[in-house]
């Protein structure tokens, strides 16, 4: 048992209160994922030919500042930043294959946790409220956001096999359910050229999306394609640079609940997540299909 | 009448008051206000009590009901009326998977659409679905009837032992040992009369009728000798 839940706003207004409509849906989902949490928010975007990537490093005093002096100076570009409990966000005028270099030689104990243009993933072990309230998370602002409430089944309760997770290009995605092929796939995906970080299977999806869309998919196609080749019990929440999307196995076991007004798209495990947001009572409100996805995308 | 708002009591203490009423009953209708998806509203009702639920509700929703009428203004999470016994249950939005799910007795009408497994082991009662129903739904069914006025989803009827199964639309595949059969006078007054109980306004002649082929191990005499 997981907890999944995802916010994608249609209307633009609502993006300074984003995180603060986001915080109670996380919370609402702690009985079913007690373990760990965490979520990608898509917001403060940097310009194409730029990175953003979320750094977190075990000591919560860690000196960010020293770090981002020595990768300004290494790769002789302008870079700001800022410090969230002990993780960073980093905005650099680079593009992703040099800044993941630079730090996997230069400072290999901080662990990448997203890197894109827009996406930032913060998570961590404990229950959803702390991580929440750590975080910071009822003032953050953006477009979608998408989160986890973790009972580990498949891998070992670590920040690592925290979800979401992300394989790059501000795609991520959250899981509820098991996949019985993601061994076999792993392999082929790395052969592939897809860099995975933990033994988790819900990683592996992420990594079979990232390379679809890598292969020159659209989401549609990708998740066409996820549909045959991802075998196993899933519900998935997905977020991209500008898009949201929700798909559920042909078995359709893991639990799901879709939410639109004219103002959001909202998506939980269960219904008691979405209970709080604005005009829910004259929302339509369904169960998404079996084998099925729906994606809401804005223009990129 | 007395009024429960779930932001106000919880769940365990409308239970306790509906529960409280089994032996002498001292009030028969309860409305609940902001059930926002809770879970276990209205279970293991023995009472004739009238309850309804202004909302969605959660899981297993009028569970194990016992004589009450319980009505769900919006929709029901996974389970909803599983193992009624009798009474009847009205969910006037959808239903989650697993509706119904080894009811013994009663009616349970679902005015929207069912989820899938709708019926799942069955042991007698009557399901009435307005909409659809999902995949693998009356599965394993043992006894009573289930009405399907919209389509029904892929391996209906698997394994089926005597459910009566009616539907209106169309359906994706039949599960194993389960067959499209005659519809006699005898079932279309059969239907005619769920329809009416439900309050849903479909003419029975225009439904097919479902059955078990009885060609599994179970119904085969020459088995019996394993005994």
């Amino acid at each position: 048992m997981c907890g999944i839940v995802g916010l994608y706003l249609k209307n633009p207004s609502l993006e300074s209160r984003l995180g603060e409509l986001f915080e109670p849906m996380l919370i609402a989902m702690t009985d079913r994922g007690p373990d760990s949490a965490g979520f990608a928010i898509y917001g403060d975007e940097v310009p194409e030919g730029e990175t953003k990537v979320t750094l977190r490093h075990p000591e919560d005093d860690y000196d960010w500042e020293s770090l981002a002096g020595a990768m300004a100076e290494g790769l002789v570009t302008e870079i700001s930043w800022f410090r969230n409990a002990n993780a960073a966000v980093f905005k650099i005028r680079a593009g992703e294959e040099q800044v993941r270099a630079w730090l996997q030689e230069s400072a290999p104990d901080a662990l990448v946790l997203s890197i894109g243009r827009s996406i930032e993933i913060l998570k961590e072990v404990g229950l959803p409220e702390k991580i929440a309230g750590k975080f910071k998370l009822s003032a953050m602002k953006g477009s979608h956001i998408i989160g986890h409430t973790r009972m580990a089944t498949e891998s070992a309760v670590t920040m690592e096999g925290s979800h979401p997770f992300t394989t790059g290009m501000d795609l991520c995605l959250v899981h509820n359910g098991s996949l019985s092929n993601h061994n076999r796939l792993r392999e082929v995906l790395r052969r592939e050229g897809i860099r995975f970080e933990t033994e988790n299977d819900s990683e592996v999806a992420a990594g079979y999306l990232a390379w679809r869309l890598e292969q020159g998919d659209s989401l549609k196609q990708a998740l066409e394609h996820a549909l045959e080749d991802l075998d196993g019990f899933f519900t998935f929440t997905i977020g991209t640079r500008n898009g949201f999307a929700v798909m559920r196995d042909p078995i359709a076991c893991k639990p799901a609940v879709l939410a639109e007004t004219d103002d959001y798209v909202a998506m939980a495990s269960e219904y008691q997540a979405l209970a709080g947001l604005p005009g829910i009572e004259h929302a339509t409100v369904w169960e998404p299909e079996p084998a099925t996805f729906y994606i809401w995308e804005r223009d990129a | 009448m007395k009024t429960f708002d779930l932001t106000q009591n919880t769940v365990r203490e409308l239970n306790q008051a509906l529960h409280d009423q089994s032996g002498e009953c001292m009030e028969r209708e309860f409305d609940v206000f902001s059930p926002h998806g809770q879970h276990n509203i209205a279970c293991g009702l023995d009472q004739n009590l009238s309850v309804n639920i202004m909302g969605h509700a959660g899981y297993f929703c009028a569970g194990m009901n016992k004589k009450a009428t319980v009505t769900v203004h919006g929709n029901a999470g996974q389970g909803v009326a599983e193992n009624m016994m009798s009474g009847m249950v009205r969910i006037k939005g959808d239903a989650s998977q697993a509706a119904g799910a080894t009811a013994h007795g009663g009616l349970l009408v679902i005015e929207g659409n069912a989820g899938a497994r709708c019926g799942i082991s069955m042991k007698g009662v009557d399901i009435v679905v307005k909409g659809n129903v999902g995949h693998m739904s009356c599965f394993m069914g043992q006894a009573g009837n289930l009405v399907v006025c919209g389509d029904a989803g892929e391996a209906l009827g698997d394994s089926l032992y005597e459910v009566h199964i009616y539907v209106k639309g169309h359906v994706k595949s039949l599960g194993a040992d389960c067959v499209e059969k005659e519809m006699r006078p005898e079932h279309i007054k059969e239907l005619g009369n769920l329809l009416s109980r439900a309050g849903i306004d479909e003419d029975p002649a225009r439904f097919k009728r479902y059955g078990s082929a009885r060609q599994l191990y179970n119904f085969k005499v020459d088995n019996a000798s394993a005994y």
